[in-house]
């Protein structure tokens, strides 16, 4: 049996190019990223310090204030984008008229650059002359410094975030929606269940394939974040709303480049330990009728 | 989905990874032999071209065919006069240039810090002098120019800030800059407010100018580099009190949060807080140099180098803004904390070393100088001695110098000791705003020092 499917298939050799690239560029600097995380280097010479660079990294306020915020960015965008993002969909796959051009305007912030999203928003979320700000005035309310008050400027980032991401997931969950049968609706129908019970019981079960994508993908957006903070905050003010790749960063420019490389490997592992438990549960809860 | 997965983690960690990779080539691959061709071939083309050259210079310009590449900051105010200066120096040497742009701030270093390790430094760099210029490892990657004729007459402090060792590496690209409190002229006249001689009057003064409703301290941490500037030229008023600052603080033996001087950097920082306004979290430099020169706010912590936005942005303001130095404690300590500006650098394996020379000869040259005064107007002194001022001087040069003439100025930290952490300026926000206390900000920031001492590889760290 084996033998005849080897026969029959393409030789192992069309696959060396990919593997020599994906190894060269992927998995070797992966291994080699391991080894200098456990040094100090510059661009010219490296010294070896053990585990310094990580204790550096649990133990210094500044450091380690963007692993929190990275678990609390993540959770949070990932949250709304899963909740708002099935709520949206469910709403334009119902049978409103202008659901092909709200489908195209919810989809749309996702187009822009994240940059000049980023630039916008910090124009508008201004406490003094920001739109924002300006129109709460006009109601009688005083509008809070959106960015400059440290414990609301990661809030911001993560509502502007979700504005720019929740786009995205609605297309996955309306892609997942569609291949839902009708006839499990009409069945529904027949034996008298209301709208509620639709939802909970055909809807929700079977949109699971696309909810565990959204899941994965925005959790995973969200725990390598770092263009929208940067554009909004650039991690201030002070540290308030750095996060681990702003973290990073800062430490690579800053010519750290040990601190920088320890950073990603915990991201990495981070990464991971997180995603792939969470991605063997979630496709576990998969079901079918 | 997993491919998804893989892809987003390989992604992720692939930037630094390459770098990781090449820098391994880098260590194997450059063996010490080409290094030492490279200087030998380099001798050669200095020894021999000498003497062909000098018998050309009476019928031809002496480096008829030579053309430099120049690599400046594309926002640096050099940017006008060094290309009026590219075509006098065609004229005068007949060196063509080649002027390459780079970013300016972390973005501009890590560029040259790239090039370096390429190998492809142009001919000409600019790029910072004091700390930053350390973190360079100049004496294996520039020219020495310490035995250079036009070396000699670079002010000392400039030359303390350009050198390591003994050898000196760079010519100033600017005239120098001092730090202090930028004051709006009218305001203090409508208030009957004195310049103040020590921190109390200072926050005295404050307190008049918020009670009569203006703006007392612009704080524009929208630009957080802005926040440092307090604590930057307190420095003035800590070597004044402890000499020996520097030093102990580059071998690791005195930090700011446990020397009470220098602590009080701090302190004075925490102290401004209550007198921003009330933007100050995301107020820009330039929105707080407008509120200065609109009357809105009355002082604003900032270098010299804002009188070049205040003349070109706000001219008819020029003359209401003025600058006292950051007071002491005392009443007898009063001076400025100075601020070395960039320097021109020549690349230790450029091609055309012989003519990078002669360009940095004419560079420190009265007539360099004077065209320079023609594309920007001169807002503080010349740091090389025996020139003479053109005729477009701030009258705000003659009030600093007297400083200068009295002994009352010194550089600031980072001119005189490698060690200065990159996170002073998110450290400064915070304490500035009340996020922290000023000692928690010190004992941080000795943190963020410690990491760049180790960096550097400081022996005492």
């Amino acid at each position: 049996m084996k033998n005849s499917i080897t026969k029959n298939t393409y030789s192992y050799y069309y696959l060396l190019p990919a593997i020599i690239i994906y190894t060269t560029f992927f998995i070797v600097p992966t291994l080699i990223s391991f080894f200098f995380s456990l040094t100090r280097w510059t661009l010219f010479d490296w010294e070896f310090i053990g585990l310094k660079n990580f204790i550096n990294f649990f133990q210094e306020s500044s450091l380690n204030i963007g692993l929190r915020n990275t678990l609390i960015y993540a959770s949070m965008t990932s949250g709304l984008k899963v909740i708002l993002g099935l709520l949206i969909a469910v709403f334009l796959c119902s049978g409103i008229r202008t659901k092909n051009y709200l489908r195209a305007v919810i989809f749309f912030p996702a187009l822009v650059s994240t940059m000049a999203v980023g630039a916008i928003f910090k124009a508008l979320m201004n406490p003094t002359r920001g739109p924002i700000n300006q129109v709460l005035t006009a109601i009688g309310i005083e509008g809070p410094s959106w960015l400059g008050n440290p414990d609301l400027a990661l809030f911001s980032v993560i509502f502007v975030d979700v504005w720019k991401g929740v786009g995205i997931a609605t297309v996955i969950y309306i892609a997942g929606l569609m291949s839902i049968p009708p006839h499990y609706y009409e069945a529904c129908d027949v034996d008298g269940g209301n709208s509620f019970q639709k939802f909970t019981h055909i809807t929700l079960p079977l949109v699971r394939p696309a909810m565990n994508a959204v899941i994965i993908l925005s959790l995973v957006g969200g725990l390598k974040s770092f263009d929208i903070i940067w554009a909004m905050t650039g991690g201030g003010p002070g540290f308030a709303s750095d996060v681990l790749a702003s973290v990073v960063y800062k430490q690579y420019i800053n010519g750290f480049y040990g601190l920088a490389t320890a950073g990603n490997v915990i991201l990495l592992i981070l990464i991971a330990i997180i995603a792939f438990p969470l991605y063997r549960f979630l496709s576990r809860g998969e079901v079918e009728y | 989905m997993k491919k998804v997965l893989l892809w987003s983690v390989v992604l992720m960690l692939s930037i630094s990874m390459i770098a990781a990779f090449s820098l391994s080539g880098c260590k194997e691959e450059e063996p010490v032999e080409e290094a030492v061709e490279e200087e030998a071939e380099e001798e050669v083309e200095e020894e021999e071209p000498e003497e062909v050259v000098e018998e050309e210079v009476e019928e031809e310009k002496k480096f008829d065919g030579v053309t430099l590449s120049i690599m400046i900051h594309g926002d640096s105010p050099t940017k006008e006069w060094i290309e009026l200066f590219s075509e006098l120096v065609e004229e005068e040497l007949g060196i063509k240039s080649i002027i390459e742009l780079t970013l300016g701030g972390v973005e501009g270093e890590t560029i040259t810090k790239t090039r370096i390790a390429a190998g492809e430094l142009p001919d000409i760099t600019e790029y910072n002098v004091g700390a930053l210029l350390q973190a360079l490892n100049p004496a294996e990657n520039f020219y020495d120019i310490s035995n250079e004729p036009y070396a000699e007459n670079i002010s000392e402090d400039f030359k303390a800030a350009a050198s390591v060792g003994d050898k000196l590496f760079g010519i100033p690209t600017a005239p120098g800059t001092v730090g202090g409190w930028l004051y709006n002229k009218k305001i203090y006249e409508e208030l009957g407010l004195e310049i103040p001689t020590t921190w109390e009057q200072l926050m005295d003064n404050c307190q008049k100018v918020q009670d009569a409703g203006y703006t007392a301290v612009l704080g524009t941490y929208g630009d957080s580099w802005t926040a440092q500037i307090v604590v930057l030229a307190d420095y003035y008023n800590v070597s004044s009190a402890v000499p020996d600052f520097a030093e102990k603080y580059t071998a690791n033996e005195a930090h700011y949060a446990d020397t009470p001087e220098a602590l009080r950097s701090f302190e004075k920082l925490a102290e401004t807080g209550k007198y921003l306004n009330k933007d100050f979290a995301t107020l820009t430099y330039d929105d707080g140099i407008r509120a200065l020169c609109e009357g809105e706010a009355a002082h604003f912590p900032m270098l010299t180098l804002a009188f070049a936005a205040i003349s070109s942005t706000y001219p008819e303001a020029v003359e209401d803004i003025g600058i006292f130095p950051q007071p002491s404690d005392s009443a007898d300590v009063n001076g400025f904390t100075t601020w070395e500006p960039e320097g021109w650098f020549v690349s230790k394996t450029s091609e055309n070393l012989e003519a990078a020379n002669a360009w940095m000869e004419w560079m420190s040259s009265q007539e360099a100088w004077d065209a320079y005064s023609t594309t920007s107007q001169i807002f503080g002194p010349l740091l090389i001695k025996g020139l003479t001022y053109p005729e477009n001087v701030s009258p705000l040069v003659s009030e600093i110098q007297s400083y200068f003439d009295a002994g009352s100025s010194g550089p600031a930290l980072e001119f005189i000791s490698p060690v200065k952490g990159p996170n002073l300026a998110q450290i400064c926000v915070e304490v500035g705003s009340g996020m922290r206390t000023a000692l928690e900000g010190a004992k941080e920031y000795d943190k963020d020092v410690e990491k760049q001492a180790q960096q550097l590889g400081l022996e005492g760290w």
